[in-house]
Order: structure tokens, then C-alpha cells, then sequence
């Protein structure tokens, strides 16, 4: 077991759930709430130095019932370690889909969380900049990797093509774009809606 | 009407669409300074003034449907903001649906340039899943296939580089090399862009009679070509004035940003999954990690340009150690059995029938592999929960996440610099929308 998972026990204690051994990798089960901070330390103390974030993406299962899990993998390149975090959320409804970013301690959480947030719908708080990134802006149809999310699609082939005909591909420019592009005015008025309350995945 | 010293009367007035301030056209004779003045509305003020442009997602410079929209002061970038996932087909989502050999053909498809290499790495993440242990041979070939694939990446980023910066003659060698290579894959696999190499447990086949002469052949010949490449370029004015001190990132930085590869190891960060995390026991081959000092678009160049030649090191010293043997496992729940055997033997028949109906199922578990592309680190995710589909397949694509450093390199660069300096990332749309 990676020697890492001690140490994350002395400093943190009740926030590290459990840890296991799957095929020499070493997984631990952190609190949601508390990652950006675990992860702030991991990357900042020499006795650990994880530098560097490989990937951060989501896990759900096929039962309703085990909760979805956020997994994040880190490597230490000083002292050749690989670490993956798990914090879970649970799928009853009973929690939102929400954990903190670690934008702040690694910029390239960026694109990795808005792939995050695009495919399964997690928002990442203190993200600074939150938004779908590989489907478009208007998508509707929800979020593709979630499991109640049909492998064809939630619409139907029709009303996708009646959509995409009926989409203005020039109103695909984010909040940044707009303050210097003059093009708000021609958005779509749900769109328009949507990015001025500044408020991601509502 | 004050005429104010500071605003260039004459010139805005000639840029403008020429009408007057009743709106009728009207007509400016050069020196008549009184009348030259233009109404207030019409003019224009430039101080400040930025202009929003667009570049692809169709343009050739972009390497790919990549949109950037830049915020340019003059002609230097003050802000870039990219957009993907035009070519976005929801790779990880069939894998849901597919059993694990039936996702190999998707591998190719990603990272379309590294086709050998995805299918490794899909393979070894596959194969730790499932607990097993491959044989020496099959790892000397998937060596082979790996480096072939680098080979193969890193002649097209050349190429396609020298073309975005004006260069045309390397262009032409690169493509030749790499067809060569080509070839090679071909009397392999039968398919030359999408191989579908690997398989759980070993490879599609075996190379065939006369083909290590071949790759023999390709080896001596090839470090020749990078030869007449680096006289070429290497001291190249026109080149190196395009590529020095472009898009430099710094250690500390290209570390926080995720970049990994070429792009990481060019800012002086000696980070190979190779040596760092090996696989396929490339710890015992003899090669160098080549490591640039300033991380800008000529040090990417150079790093790329010593790996085709350690690759070409790595690629003798397998030659040499090939071992005989058999290329798979000897595992009937998960290898195939031979063809003849399939129709005339009664377990071989159960085996394959339902090897074929129901796929091989991994244990309760999952795996993260990384390998070392010609882009970066490469990662495959898998989870498991004991049926013949995995639960969640992940690809970790470096180009995505060396892309997402693109707004902080090209920053105060100017616009012609930002296609020196996209091409420098070495980014396959197929791998960053998957």
C-alpha cells in the first residue's frame, strides 16, 4: 500500500474513509467536501509532492444504489508514487452532485472538470469557469455518461435533427466572449437567461 | 465642430465608408484640410479598440476542427479562448456497450496517428484487469508497435509543423519515412491507419516471415532522413526565428498545467512513463529521455527530433532480444482457439462459441495504465463489476490537457505566432472530442 495513505490518515483523520489495494494500485476513499484541501496538501508538502494531477473523472454504476463516485489521480514524480482519490456521492438525491474544484492547486484540473461536469453533471465548486465542453452550449438532452442516459440519446432522431437545424451556431460564445463581442442581444432568450444568472447546471 | 489634435483626421476619414453626416456619399479631395474633419459619430476610436477573431474549426493550421477565438490588441493576442468537441462521438459511452476486445477497434480511432500504441496501452489496462500475465515475445512486439507508432506521430507532427511554418521539402521526407513505416504495420495487421493490433492476451498475429528484415532495413535507412531533416532545419534561420521563444512555459508551470510529453519534457521536466512508471520492461532497455531547458516552440522541435532517434535505439535493441515463442496466452477463456481446431474439436468449439457470444469477464476491480504516447501520458481507465462490459472506460487524452494550456501560451504572442504555436502541442482532434 502506498505509504501516502498513513500519512493522509495522521493529518486528516475522519476525512479518509478507507483505503484498498486493487491490482498494486492504491485507492483512497476521501470526504466530498474536504478534497480541495487534501489535495492542496498532497501537492504541497515535500514529504509528498504529488505535482502532478493525471485525470479527474466520475464513476457511475449499473445498480441504483452505489453512489456515484468522483475519482481523482495524482502522481508524485519525486518519489514515483500514483495515488487515486474516490470521494462518493451518494445517488438517492438526498446530496447534490457537488464537490470542490482543485482548479486552485492544479490548472489542469480545467478542462478535465468541464469534461466532468459536461458528461455526468457534477459541478465543481470554485471552478472559475464551469461550462459544457464537448457538447455545445443549447445541449438539452442531459448528461451523456450518466446510466439513464440511453446510448442513442434522450431524444428522438427527429427531434435531435429539428434541433440541430433549428440551432444558431453562431451563438455558441461564452460570458467572456460576450463582454467583448457585442453578440449577446442576438442569443436565444433562454440562453441569454441562463448565462447572465450565473448559475452552472440548473 | 473642434478638430482635436490627437485623432488622425485624414486617415479615419478615408476609412470610412465615405458618406457624410446627412448619410449621402460625399467626396474628399486629399488636402483639403477643413473639410476633411468628419462628423463625430462617424469616428471611429481606436484607442483601446479590440478585435475578436475567429480561426477554424475548418482551417488546415488548426490541425483538425479546432475553433479559436482570440481577442487581438493590434496583432497580438491578448486573449484566446478555444472550443472542441466538433468531432466528439461519445467513445467512452459505446464502450459501455462493447465487451473489451470489441473496444480495441474504437482505440485506433482516437488518437489516429498513435493507432499501435492506443491498442497497447488499451491491451496492458485490459490485461490488469483481468490478472494476467502476457509472454516475452508478445512484449518485444508491443514494444515494437509502440515505438513504430511514435515514429510514425512524431514524422506527421513534423511534416504538418513545417508546413503551418512555410517549410515544405521536410514535409515531403517525413510523409516518405512514414509511409515506409506504413507498410511495416500493413504486412502486420492488414490495415495501415486502424490497425486493431491487440487483442486481451497477446496480438491480432504474429509478424510474418521477412518482416524483421524489413524493419531492419527501415532502421538503417531512416536515421538518414533525420539527418538531411536537422541540416535542414536545425540551423535554419527562418526556422528558428519562428520557433524560438514561443509559447514558453516554465517546470513549475507546465507541471501545475498537466502537460506531459514532448510538451513537458521541453520545459526541462524529465517526466517519461517509460522510465518513471515502466511498462512492458522498458526499464531495461538502454535509452535517453532528451529534456529541453527554455520550453518553447524550438526546444519541442528538438526534444521530438531526439526522441525518432531513440525510438530507432529502442527499436534495435528489441530486434535483437525478439525471443521465439509463442505471442499469446495460453488461456482458452480468453484467447481465441486456431481455426481448424474451432471446427473439429469439441472444447475448442465451446470456447470459441462463447468467447465470440459472451465475451471474457475480468474479476470485480479496476485499473488505471498509463503509457507513454507520442502526445504524453496516456492513460486507460477501467472498472469493473465482473460482467463481459466494462462498467466506465476512460481515456485520458494528453492533447486534451496539453491543449487547455493554449490561452497561457499564446498570450502576448502575435496571430501569426499562434498557429507556430498550436502546431507545437501536437494536438489529434480524434483523441481531444473522442
Amino acid at each position: 500500500m502506498n505509504p501516502t495513505v498513513d500519512a493522509l490518515r495522521a493529518r486528516f483523520g475522519g476525512a479518509i474513509m478507507r483505503a484498498e489495494v486493487v491490482w498494486s494500485e492504491t485507492t483512497v476513499y476521501v470526504e466530498a467536501a474536504r478534497i480541495a484541501e487534501i489535495c492542496a496538501w498532497l501537492e504541497s508538502d515535500p514529504s509528498q509532492s504529488y505535482e502532478y494531477l493525471s485525470d479527474v473523472t466520475a464513476v457511475e454504476y449499473r445498480d441504483g444504489v452505489r453512489p456515484i463516485e468522483v475519482v481523482w489521480h495524482v502522481r508524485s514524480l519525486k518519489h514515483r508514487r500514483f495515488l487515486r482519490l474516490k470521494a462518493e456521492i451518494p445517488k438517492d438525491g438526498s446530496t447534490p452532485l457537488r464537490v470542490p474544484s482543485v482548479h486552485g492547486v492544479w490548472k489542469g484540473a480545467d478542462w478535465l472538470e468541464r469534461e466532468c461536469y459536461d458528461m455526468f453533471g457534477i459541478v465543481f465548486e470554485g471552478h472559475p469557469d464551469l461550462r459544457r465542453i464537448l457538447m455545445w452550449e443549447q445541449y438539452k438532452e442531459g448528461f451523456p455518461l450518466r446510466k439513464d442516459f440511453p446510448l442513442r440519446g434522450r431524444f428522438s432522431r427527429s427531434e435531435q435533427l429539428k434541433q440541430a437545424l433549428a440551432a444558431n451556431p453562431e451563438a455558441r460564445y461564452s460570458m467572456e466572449e460576450l463582454s467583448i463581442s457585442d453578440a449577446f442581444e442576438d442569443l436565444p432568450a433562454d440562453m441569454r437567461q441562463r448565462l447572465t444568472n450565473e448559475k452552472v447546471g440548473e | 465642430m473642434t478638430t482635436s489634435t490627437k485623432k488622425r483626421t485624414l486617415e479615419v476619414a478615408l476609412s470610412t465608408t465615405g458618406l457624410g453626416p446627412d448619410g449621402k456619399p460625399m467626396r474628399v479631395p486629399l488636402g483639403a484640410e477643413g473639410f476633411m474633419t468628419p462628423h463625430e459619430s462617424m469616428e471611429p476610436e481606436l484607442e483601446g479598440e479590440h478585435m475578436l477573431i475567429n480561426i477554424g474549426p475548418q482551417h488546415p493550421a488548426t490541425h483538425g476542427v479546432l475553433r479559436l477565438v482570440l481577442e487581438l490588441d493590434g496583432e497580438t493576442v491578448v486573449r484566446c479562448i478555444p472550443h472542441v468537441g466538433y468531432l466528439h462521438c461519445g467513445f467512452e459511452k459505446i464502450g459501455e456497450y462493447r465487451q473489451y476486445n470489441q473496444i480495441i477497434p474504437w482505440t485506433d480511432r482516437e488518437d489516429y496517428l498513435n493507432s499501435m500504441g492506443n491498442n497497447v496501452s488499451f491491451a496492458l489496462g485490459a490485461e490488469r484487469l483481468f490478472g494476467i500475465e502476457i509472454t516475452e515475445r508478445c512484449k518485444v512486439l508491443r514494444v515494437i508497435a509502440s515505438e513504430l507508432s511514435r515514429i510514425i506521430s512524431h514524422l506527421v507532427w513534423l511534416g504538418t509543423t513545417c508546413i503551418d511554418i512555410g517549410a515544405f521539402t521536410p514535409f515531403l521526407w517525413a510523409f516518405q519515412e512514414r509511409e515506409n513505416v506504413y507498410n511495416l504495420l500493413e504486412r502486420w495487421t492488414g490495415a495501415r491507419l486502424t490497425t486493431s493490433g491487440t487483442r486481451v492476451g497477446g496480438m491480432i498475429a504474429d509478424v510474418p516471415e521477412g518482416w524483421t528484415d524489413q524493419l531492419r532495413h527501415f532502421l538503417e535507412k531512416f536515421p538518414k532522413t533525420l539527418d538531411e531533416i536537422e541540416r535542414m532545419l536545425n540551423k535554419n534561420a527562418i526556422w528558428v526565428g519562428r520557433t524560438v521563444g514561443l509559447g514558453v512555459m516554465s517546470p513549475q508551470e507546465a507541471l501545475n498545467y498537466g502537460l506531459s510529453g514532448p510538451m513537458l519534457r521541453a520545459s526541462g521536466v524529465a517526466y517519461d512513463v517509460r522510465k518513471d512508471f515502466p511498462y512492458l520492461d522498458y526499464e531495461t532497455y538502454d535509452f535517453d529521455v532528451p529534456v529541453g531547458t527554455n520550453g518553447d516552440v524550438y526546444d519541442r522541435f528538438l526534444v521530438r527530433q531526439e526522441e525518432l532517434r531513440q525510438s530507432v535505439r529502442i527499436l534495435e535493441q528489441a530486434l535483437k532480444r525478439l525471443p521465439d515463442g509463442p505471442v499469446n496466452i495460453d488461456d482458452p477463456r480468453l484467447i481465441l482457439p486456431p481455426k481448424t481446431k474451432a471446427t473439429s474439436g469439441m472444447e475448442s468449439m465451446i470456447h470459441h462459441f462463447k468467447l465470440v457470444m459472451e465475451g471474457p469477464r475480468p474479476p470485480i476491480g479496476e485499473s488505471y495504465v498509463a503509457t507513454e504516447s507520442p502526445k504524453g501520458e496516456k492513460g486507460y481507465y477501467f472498472v469493473s463489476d465482473g460482467t463481459a462490459k466494462p462498467v466506465r472506460w476512460r481515456i485520458r487524452p494528453p492533447s486534451y490537457v496539453n491543449l487547455s494550456a493554449i490561452p497561457k501560451m499564446v498570450e502576448g504572442h502575435l496571430l501569426s505566432d499562434v498557429i507556430a504555436i498550436n502546431a507545437s502541442i501536437d494536438i489529434v482532434m480524434g483523441e481531444i472530442d473522442r
